[in-house]
């Protein structure tokens, strides 16, 4: 399991719970050490021990905690980063969705071992888009699901987001473009201000 | 004039330039009008652009003759963002230059804050920022890491047990095996081991002398003790043995006068022998002392009685020198 991925879930648990909510969570799956280096792997049973501790402590089923981590990746000023990164893709919404196809392969470009599920992107009709999200990565659908009505609202875009499930831990979601310039979106200039860039 | 109508280079070349045989600009794309400061059509292109590589360009006529290769240039006013251009005759005498930020995409989108659509679709400017951005988040990520792990390893020598140089335990370790037996109350010795002529090896031979002597020493050491002994440097040339349970005075004498004799046994370091030797103080626990600050006490003081006898011996607390005398010392 990449440490990128329990060290995104640590620092959004931490940002939206506190410190000592993450102390619990780490107690509760058994972590030796609770602090997860992004840039170090770690065995792969760590990742549903962390979920189910993390169901636990938050009294919530993981699907929607997997969900506020997509939302907390694009929203949260700590992973602005993140959501730079995701704004190369696109000028407005309906770009972005068409380049979500490339995510996988943008991400090995940075870190080269951090393999994630296959994104696929169709369209029924210019307003209608269906994103298959393989399997490999529990929950990933779940974040991703988050992270596209974050990216809506931060394109200004409205948007209806549904999901099902596929075969084989495949995951459907449905998106309705209803509007792209729905409202003033968040500001995004190419170039970065100094000392952007956060974890995640 | 070509076919194409020129329009169709706004959008596939926004830095496109289209010259007239006399060197002015007849068209230039929408992101070199936001680059420039001043207005573009009309102007003569070499007052507007100094072109400075491969060479410098002064006329029209040089300017055609870099047709088809990479030149270099920048704008003469603003910001003076530098360029790369490609230049191609139109047949009419005028010619087609079609310019890029190159490696200069950075500063650029910064000074004149472009955005995606300041590019081409096909251009590879924003995938540029995007790679270069992530791999600075990467980046800081893992000189983070480094400092960390830096930092873990500095604290894990300071709780280390050994003595890097000699593989001997060290001060840390011996202040752990004493309060063990504080704790336990169980009888132990004392073996205060301190080289003679060391100083003169290091001194005549240098330090790597020195640290093969002391090397040497070490591993002798590690021969004569028991599993459950333990043998600690605690400095310099400096060494202390840690004998668990009952041990009968002669036994320790004999150790004491072999590791004498095998430390007195000449090592050799780059074609030159190193003669030591070395003065030893020997406490035991058995006369009712069994506080291991006390027994460090007597063994050093028995050892300053080897010393001040004439070194290369050894001597129990509360007697006389005994054993080695310094007869076999050779010293340099």
């Amino acid at each position: 399991m990449h440490g990128l991925i329990l060290r995104t879930f640590q620092v959004f648990v931490e940002d939206t719970y506190g410190p000592g909510i993450w102390a619990d969570v780490a107690e509760k799956a058994g972590l030796e050490m609770p602090d997860f280096e992004a840039m170090l792997n770690y065995a792969p049973e760590t990742y549903s021990a962390l979920i189910s501790a993390a169901e636990t402590v938050l009294d919530k089923p993981a699907e929607a905690i997997w969900e506020d981590v997509g939302t907390y990746l694009v929203s949260h000023p700590n992973s602005e980063g993140l959501r730079r990164l995701l704004r190369f893709g696109g000028v407005d919404f309906i770009e972005f969705l068409h380049s979500l196809d490339d995510l996988p392969d943008r991400s090995r470009l940075v870190v080269a071992d951090l393999v994630l599920p296959d994104l696929e992107l169709t369209d029924n009709g210019s307003t209608q888009f269906k994103l298959r999200v393989g399997d490999g990565l529990p929950g990933f659908g779940y974040v991703m699901m988050g992270v596209l009505r974050a990216m809506a609202d931060d394109y200004g875009a409205l948007v209806l987001l549904d999901t099902e499930s596929g075969r084989r831990g495949e995951q459907y979601l449905m998106v309705t473009v209803i509007e792209t310039a729905y409202a003033e979106g968040r500001e995004f200039e190419l170039a970065a201000s100094s000392g952007g860039g956060g974890e995640g | 004039m070509s076919i194409l109508p020129e329009e169709i280079l706004h959008l596939i070349c926004p830095m496109h330039l289209l010259l007239e045989p006399s060197g002015h600009i007849r068209q230039a794309g929408p992101t070199l009008h936001k680059i420039s400061p001043e207005p573009l059509e009309g102007a003569l292109f070499l007052e507007v652009f100094e072109v400075f590589r491969p060479r410098a360009v002064t006329c029209m006529k040089q300017l055609m003759q870099t047709e088809g290769r990479k030149i270099r240039l920048r704008l003469r006013g603003g910001v003076r963002t530098q360029l790369y251009g490609v230049l191609v005759a139109d047949g009419q005498g005028g010619a087609v230059i079609n310019l890029s930020f190159g490696i200069h995409v950075m500063s650029a989108v910064r000074d004149y804050a472009l955005t995606s659509s300041d590019f081409a679709p096909t251009d590879l400017a924003v995938e540029m920022l995007y790679l270069v951005e992530a791999k600075s988040a990467a980046m800081d990520a893992s000189r983070n890491l480094n400092t960390r792990l830096q930092g873990a390893m500095v604290a894990a020598e300071e709780r280390a047990y050994t003595d890097t140089l000699t593989g001997l335990r060290n001060r840390r370790a011996l202040d752990a095996v004493l309060e063990r037996f504080k704790r336990g109350r169980g009888p132990f010795s004392l073996m205060h081991i301190d080289l003679d002529f060391f100083k003169q090896v290091n001194d005549t031979l240098g330090h790597a002398a020195g640290d093969l002597v002391l090397r040497h020493v070490a591993r002798i050491m590690t021969d004569v003790i028991r599993k459950d002994d333990t043998a600690v440097r605690v400095g310099g040339d400096e060494f202390l043995i840690v004998f668990g349970g009952s041990m009968q005075p002669e036994r320790l004498g004999e150790i004491a006068g072999d590791l004498i004799d095998r430390i007195e046994q000449p090592v050799s370091y780059d074609g030159r022998e190193c003669r030591v030797s070395a003065s030893i103080g020997i406490a035991t626990a058995g006369g009712g002392i069994d506080n291991p600050d006390e027994l460090l006490e007597q063994a050093d003081m028995a050892l300053y009685a080897s010393k001040r006898a004439g070194r290369a011996q050894f001597c129990f607390f509360g007697e006389g020198p005994a054993g080695e005398g310094p007869t076999k010392v050779a010293s340099k």
